[in-house]
């Protein structure tokens, strides 16, 4: 018996709201992510992760004010992601309320910023993000939401994230996002034997069977999923039932 | 009054918030204002990141003496590293912490067999070794949320007052007279942490 697996809801803002279609039947506003966090932890969700897709660097402010008002009264894990650049970045993203920061492209631009990132805050404290897409018969980083290979091998460069100090990678298959196939396990498999740190899996759930095959396939120590609870196709008790139903421990 | 020993490190913030969420009528301050803890009823002691760097950065502000101070007579808390830091010394960076609690801090080993990665992220059930005040409303077995990669051990058994299994098992929380200290995050436990938090609050010695 050990640590619990994971279920993590990945909500995306932008312009300071909850955007992309989260379609409770109860909430009244669904773009309130005070809301919408209230929601994810009484179903039960053991992390909450906020991607920051606002195009416009003018608009950035409003992302710590929505920190903030979901720091203020929801107490579970916070990871916040998207457009982090440097240490004065993550350091105002901690001070609104997030755990953890989300670092992608600045660490592919600049690698020893996980270094010196995760000295200054704690390792706890940086999650590194590897978008990965099956090129031959590798898997090679991308960047830009899979348009731009890196000619980066993606789990080497899990090993080297790993090694810098990341506390934990989310690992997203570019080939899955959106599809609703389920993770690309063998990506996740992959890099889970490769490093001694937690992973998260990420893109692709579609079904309840996918987030168990993401654990005992890919050997995730969590998983990620956005469309599957935002339409409210699933809860997140009925997917933690369902995975402690399959033999994974989790905390309900 | 409740004052949340800042030393620069960590996400003290949460810690407030959760303080002020429970007992908004309570005040309480995040301060390292070594007059201000001295005065504080009750102390809550946290921290993240590596040992050697806490205590450095708790030396540099002068706030060590008062730490223990507190740790003498006051309600005292310690999360996280605010437990590490309160044992004899610690494998990490080869530092001493204050020696109030006899025992050693040591590393996690991963293991690849059984699926052990480190740090030990997420949450993890609490199984309580005895009654505690602090325990009032939460049942054994209940889960916390954990992040670290170093533990307790050779702790006494007359203070262990929590333990985890991660691999093995290992002492998450200890007690003894005002002090209680947990390695898990009731900041970051939803529910139950802040009714662990709601206890200190009214916690009486």
């Amino acid at each position: 018996m050990t640590v619990a697996k994971r279920i993590i809801p990945c909500l995306d803002v932008n312009d300071g709201r909850v955007v992309k279609g989260i379609n409770f039947v109860e909430l009244k506003d669904a773009g309130d992510p005070v809301e919408i966090a209230k929601t994810y932890n009484e179903q039960g969700a053991d992390e909450l992760t906020f991607l920051d897709i606002t195009a416009s660097s003018d608009n950035r402010g409003l992302l710590f004010d929505i920190i903030e008002k979901v720091a203020n009264q929801i107490f579970i894990p916070l990871t916040v992601g998207g457009g982090v650049r440097n240490c004065d970045d993550i350091r105002n993203l901690l001070n609104s309320g997030a755990d953890k920061v989300g670092i992608n492209t600045s660490a592919i631009l600049n690698p020893n910023f996980v270094s010196e990132s995760s000295g200054r805050f704690g390792s706890q404290a940086i999650v590194v993000a590897i978008d990965a897409k099956k090129v031959d018969d590798h898997y090679e980083v991308f960047t830009h939401g899979g348009r731009n290979a890196t000619g980066i091998n993606a789990i080497e460069w899990a090993r080297k994230m790993a090694d810098l100090g990341a506390g934990e990678l989310l690992i997203t298959s570019m080939d899955r996002d959106g599809t609703k196939k389920g993770f690309d396990n063998n990506l996740m498999k992959s890099i889970s034997d490769t490093v001694d740190i937690p992973i998260i899996a990420s893109g692709g759930a579609g079904s309840l069977m996918h987030l168990v095959d993401g654990v005992k396939e890919g050997e995730a120590d969590a998983v990620l999923a956005a469309s599957i609870f935002h339409y409210g196709e699933y809860t997140i008790q009925e997917a933690k039932n369902y995975m402690y139903e399959h033999g994974i421990e989790m905390r309900l | 009054m409740i004052a949340i020993i800042d030393y620069g490190i960590g996400n003290l913030k949460s810690v407030h918030n959760a303080v002020r969420y429970i007992a908004p009528k309570i005040p309480s301050a995040v301060s390292s204002d070594p007059d201000f803890i001295k005065k504080a009823d009750k102390v809550i002691f946290p921290g993240q990141g590596a040992m050697p760097d806490c205590i450095k950065e708790l030396d540099k502000r002068g706030l060590r003496d008062v730490v223990i101070e507190s740790a003498k007579k006051k309600p005292f808390l310690g999360i996280c590293l605010g437990l590490q830091l309160l044992f004899e010394k610690s494998e990490e960076g080869d530092v001493e912490g204050f020696g109030i609690f006899e025992g050693k801090i040591k590393k996690f080993q991963p293991s690849k067999q059984e699926r052990i990665k480190i740090p030990h992220m997420g949450w993890n059930k609490v199984q309580q070794s005895k009654n505690h005040p602090m325990w009032n409303n939460i049942n054994s077995g209940s889960s916390f949320y954990f992040v670290h990669s170093f533990y307790a051990s050779d702790v006494k058994k007359e203070y262990v007052t929590g333990t985890t299994n991660h691999g093995e098992e290992f002492t998450c929380a200890i007690a003894k007279e005002n002090i209680f200290a947990a390695q898990f995050h009731p900041e970051k436990s939803s529910e139950l942490g802040l009714q662990l938090l709601d206890n200190f609050i009214s916690w009486k010695i």
